[in-house]
């Protein structure tokens, strides 16, 4: 028990800082602080690092707080600092570097108990800043872990501090537990608004790895050594084969002699896309990566609403995939594409730089010569490829200036993104039109949960000619070098010694195995967890038998189900009584059956058995004998000596005889 | 009227509306009715971050953020129902009060007790706005507090309005319950020290030595229960090994100097409060010198005796003496 007392004059002091609670102060900013350890500046981690050793040792040695000024000049250099980082105060990563530069300052000045409270309240929101940059399963374990010591770290504050460590993290643990249904209610029910509300910051979706809208040699290798999921699909019928896989991406039409780009503006002509085979029927569930394009299977007819499909077809989000999103497509596998093509996309498909690459071009004007059929030229610079000693590498020679003519005569060591870029400049000169498609070919079916699973490592590059009356044809350049990039993979087409990453590589049978179970879980936890958007909360409300829910719906649905939930939460903690002895139990129930009928016999509180017993003898005296066996039972189990526990129970049932032998109507 | 009083007019009409209180009577159980919960000034703070979260989660469409977000909804509202639980069946009773002397604090002993499993913890007990305990009651136990509160004035006084106030577990919400025990307390004037008035002879007894006087020893007698512990004649006792009652031992001589302290022997002009509070010291100082004294009050008068009894009797008379509140107020008083 506390006791304070305080002149009537003072003003009201702010309660104190309970001490038992500092040491969880300090774990709760830790814990809360820790993970952006991984993405901040090397120098603040290591400022907030020492702010946390620097408080611990004046907690253990227990030693007075530094002082003001101190704190003051240590502020105003952090501040300084993150502004000269990050050339803003403003931005998102400056303001949870501000934050953690806080957390870590205000463990110096904890005095009274709402600095704790301050200190924590900063604690809950440091977590939600977490999810900026990651939201596996990971995360959402530690944020558990951060919120029971956070909320533990709350209760000492208010009046836990004694109890053992043990029993406040229960409490925080029980506290969190009756939360969950609320959670639950709210996470399906909250109207779910499509982000954002307003304007991010830059650096809002900085980091995001997928195609680049230019194209140069190397530019996709790096992306290869990426094993980072891009894409999942789920087919509505069978996978189609492998060699069918081409997920369209970017076209790259204008080349520069090192670097190739797409058209300037999208080009928003109707294509004329002809269907020669049935369509297929797929969802595709894209990670963010900060582009517009949707990566389709080559080819789609056309998109989902909120998309366009260019003259090329390119299928566009109208905003760029800055969050996961889960897409409906249709596409056909055999197609014709535009057999009648605009002149100006011909005459584009045709340029090439001015004096560049000579010997290429010299090449193409002779295979023309022989056979100027631009069938028969597609052929020739296919054979080219298979017939030269070309090698499939992840690790090609740098290029020069004559980048294209270095390639094809002198290394002959390229990746997919060489050959494709070669075989359009060789077509170019020719005088076919060509360009250059890139995206991802392949992917893999995970067989626990069914869904193809596509990589930023099966990211590839292909070209696509114009033959007049058939229209645009892809043409694969590394399928002719290499067969098995696009029959088996990556990996299968690279040499050991490439150094893939582990995870790319196929031999390690349980690895794989391990891996496809996590990546099942993983998607699960994307489909169902991450992925529940506006579209995803309709679904699931039709399925319960809301459709057509607007936010009034939601709103009340929410308002109920909270209140349900209030009340079951009330009702549970004000009905708990007490855990009574057996003996109480059935001596009690005794009391009121004896009773039943006459209020004035009810057993009073500060009545032994045997006063009770007699009291009850001479208002009713048939019950005399069995009231007195009754008391004596009790009064023996409650107060006599300890007996061993199967006389108790003999006596006990003994207790229970008697409740059954009071009659059963009142006596009168 | 200047706001702040204002404003504490407000707020006692506001009391007397909303809680309506009657004195409580033996032992009270606070019920579900009798319990206020509002959320504190870091629940409003806990309420706005979390505001502040949940935009953040939906700009940035963070999954994981509205997860967070409405967790931290769902546990501000079980907390709510734990501090309000906190409060709730606990049984409160209150035990006497003793008297003080007026500008002491003056000491409730309250038990708090509850049936149930669970502990309740952290519950301050406020007087007038100002935390004076603060307990734990553990599950199906009790703990009796020592509420300390002030006693400015003499009198016989009902006993301040208790608040019982918890914040626990995690200080969003604050729950609250009045009690107001159905008791009184007793204050006495606040001691003045002043020289003894000089004794006199009282009349008819002035010749012979009186019984009962403070000098000489004179005999022993059976022990009564008024007598001073410190006049039993312990070594006699011990001699007659417990059978008889305990002897107590017998002065005389001096006795005939009786001691009235009376209301005219104080200095003239003298207002009625400080007038009591002299009148008060010299009881004490009478006391603890072992003289026999009387009181002489206009209107009342207690005969000369001696011992704790005629002590707590004398300044009894003077708290409640008129003037005190509950009685009329004498003309010439002290505004």
């Amino acid at each position: 028990m506390k006791l304070w007392r305080r002149t009537s004059e003072s003003r009201p002091l702010p309660p104190p800082l309970p001490a038992e609670a500092l040491p969880w102060l300090l774990a709760a900013a830790l814990f809360t602080v820790a993970p952006h350890f991984l993405y901040q500046p090397g120098w603040l981690t290591a400022l907030a690092g020492l702010v946390f050793a620097w408080r611990g040792w004046l907690v253990w040695k227990r030693l007075p707080l530094p002082p003001r000024w101190l704190l003051t000049l240590l502020v105003t250099a952090g501040v300084a600092a993150i502004a000269l980082e990050y050339r803003t105060l403003f931005g998102r990563d400056a303001g949870v570097g501000l934050l953690v530069l806080f957390q870590g300052l205000k463990l110096m000045e904890l005095k009274a108990r709402r600095d704790g409270v301050v200190a924590l309240m900063l604690g809950y929101f440091l977590l939600l800043t977490h999810y900026f940059h990651s939201q596996s399963i990971a995360t959402g374990l530690w944020m558990f872990l951060a919120l029971l010591t956070v909320t533990a770290a709350l209760l000492r504050l208010h009046g836990d501090g004694p109890a053992r460590p043990a029993a406040s993290l229960r409490r925080a643990g029980l506290l969190l537990l009756q939360a969950v249904p609320f959670m639950l209610v709210f996470y399906l029910l909250f109207p779910r608004i499509s982000a954002p509300l307003w304007g991010l910051p830059r650096d809002a979706h900085a980091g995001l790895t997928g195609l680049s809208d230019t194209m140069a040699p190397g530019s996709l290798s790096e992306l290869i050594q990426n094993g980072a999921i891009a894409f999942r699909v789920e087919f509505a019928g069978p996978v189609p084969p492998r060699q069918a896989l081409y997920w369209r991406g970017p076209v790259l039409v204008r080349y520069d002699g090192s670097r190739w780009h797409p058209r300037p503006a999208d080009d928003l002509r109707p294509p004329s896309i002809e269907a020669r085979g049935p369509e297929i029927a797929y969802t595709l569930t894209l990670e963010p990566h900060n582009q517009r394009w949707l990566l389709p299977l080559d080819s789609p007819r056309a998109g989902p609403p909120e998309s366009v499909l260019t003259q090329d077809r390119q299928l566009l989000a109208k905003q760029k995939v800055i969050a996961r999103g889960r897409y409906a497509f249709r596409s056909v596998l055999d197609y014709r594409h535009n057999g009648v093509e605009q002149p100006d996309v011909l005459a584009r498909s045709l340029e090439l730089p001015p004096r560049r690459n000579p010997r290429s071009l010299a090449l193409a004007a002779r295979w023309r010569a022989e056979d100027p059929r631009p069938e028969r030229l597609v052929q020739k610079a296919l054979a080219f490829f298979r017939q030269e000693p070309f090698y499939y590498t992840l690790r090609p020679p740098y290029l020069g200036r004559e980048a294209m003519d270095e390639f094809l005569f002198d290394t002959r060591r390229g990746f997919c993104e060489h050959y494709a870029s070669a075989f359009v400049v060789l077509m170019r000169a020719a005088g076919v039109p060509a360009r250059v498609v890139t995206g991802y070919q392949g992917g893999e079916v995970n067989p626990v949960d069914g869904y193809l699973t596509v990589r930023q490592s099966d990211a590839h590059a292909w070209a696509e000619v114009w033959l007049a009356g058939e229209g645009w044809r892809r043409v694969d350049p590394t399928a002719a070098i290499s067969p098995a990039r696009v029959e088996s993979g990556i990996a299968a087409a690279l040499p050991d010694a490439e150094g893939l990453p582990l995870m790319l590589r196929m031999d390690v049978d349980w690895l794989v195995q391990w891996r496809n179970r996590w990546e099942a879980v993983n998607n699960a936890w994307n489909q169902w967890v991450l992925g529940y958007n506006p579209e995803r909360q309709r679904q699931l409300l039709s399925r319960l038998g809301l459709p057509d829910t607007d936010w009034r719906t939601l709103a009340a649905a929410l308002a109920g189900s909270t209140g349900l939930l209030l009340l079951a939460l009330l009702l549970w903690s004000l009905g708990r009584r007490p855990r009574l002895a057996p003996e109480v139990r059935l001596w009690q129930r005794f009391c009121r059956r004896a009773a039943r009928g006459r209020p004035a016999l009810l057993i009073q509180p500060w009545e032994g058995p045997m006063a009770y017993a007699a009291r009850l003898a001479q208002a009713a005296p048939p019950l005399t004998e069995l009231a007195a066996e009754a008391a004596g039972l009790y009064a023996a189990l409650r107060y006599g000596p300890p007996l061993p526990p199967s006389q108790r129970r003999q006596l006990q049932q003994g207790l229970a005889a008697c409740i059954r032998r009071l009659p059963s109507r009142r006596l009168s | 009227m200047p706001l702040p009083a204002l404003r504490r007019r407000l707020r006692q009409a506001l009391g007397r509306w909303l809680f309506r209180l009657t004195p409580d009577r033996g032992e009270t159980t606070l019920h579900r009715r009798r319990i206020f919960i509002l959320p504190t000034r870091s629940g409003l703070l806990y309420a706005a971050a979390l505001v502040v979260m949940l935009l953040g989660a939906i700009n940035y469409d963070l999954a994981l953020g509205h997860a967070l977000t409405f967790l931290l909804a769902g546990m501000g509202m079980a907390a709510m129902v734990h501090t309000f639980r906190n409060l709730e069946g606990l049984q409160l009773a209150s035990g006497a009060v003793l008297p003080v002397f007026a500008g002491e604090s003056a000491r409730l002993p309250l038990q708090l007790r509850h049936g149930r499993q669970d502990d309740r913890r952290a519950i301050d007990v406020l007087v007038a706005g100002e935390i004076r305990a603060q307990g734990d009651v553990a599950g199906g136990n009790s703990t009796t507090l020592s509420v300390p509160f002030p006693a400015p004035r003499r009198g016989r006084h009902p006993l301040p309005r208790l608040t019982l106030a918890c914040v626990y577990p995690l200080g969003l919400f604050r729950a609250w319950a009045y009690y107001q025990p159905a008791q009184t307390h007793l204050v006495y004037p606040c001691p003045l020290n002043s020289p003894l008035p000089p004794a006199r002879a009282t009349a008819g007894s002035s010749e012979q030595p009186g019984e009962g006087g403070q000098e000489d020893f004179s005999g022993l007698r059976p022990r009564q229960p008024a007598d001073p512990l410190r006049h039993i004649a312990w070594k006699a006792a011990a001699r007659d090994a417990g059978d008889r009652p305990l002897p107590v031992k017998q002065f005389s001589g001096g006795s005939a100097q009786e001691l009235w302290l009376a209301w005219a022997d104080l200095p003239p002009r003298i207002g009625w409060e400080d007038g009591l509070s002299h009148l008060t010291g010299w009881v004490l100082a009478a006391e603890q010198q072992g003289l026999h004294y009387g009181l002489d009050l206009p209107g009342i008068t207690i005969a000369p005796a001696h011992g704790p009894a005629h002590q707590q009797r004398c300044l009894e008379a003077l708290a409640l003496y008129p003037g005190a509140p509950g009685a009329p107020q004498p003309e010439d008083e002290r505004p």
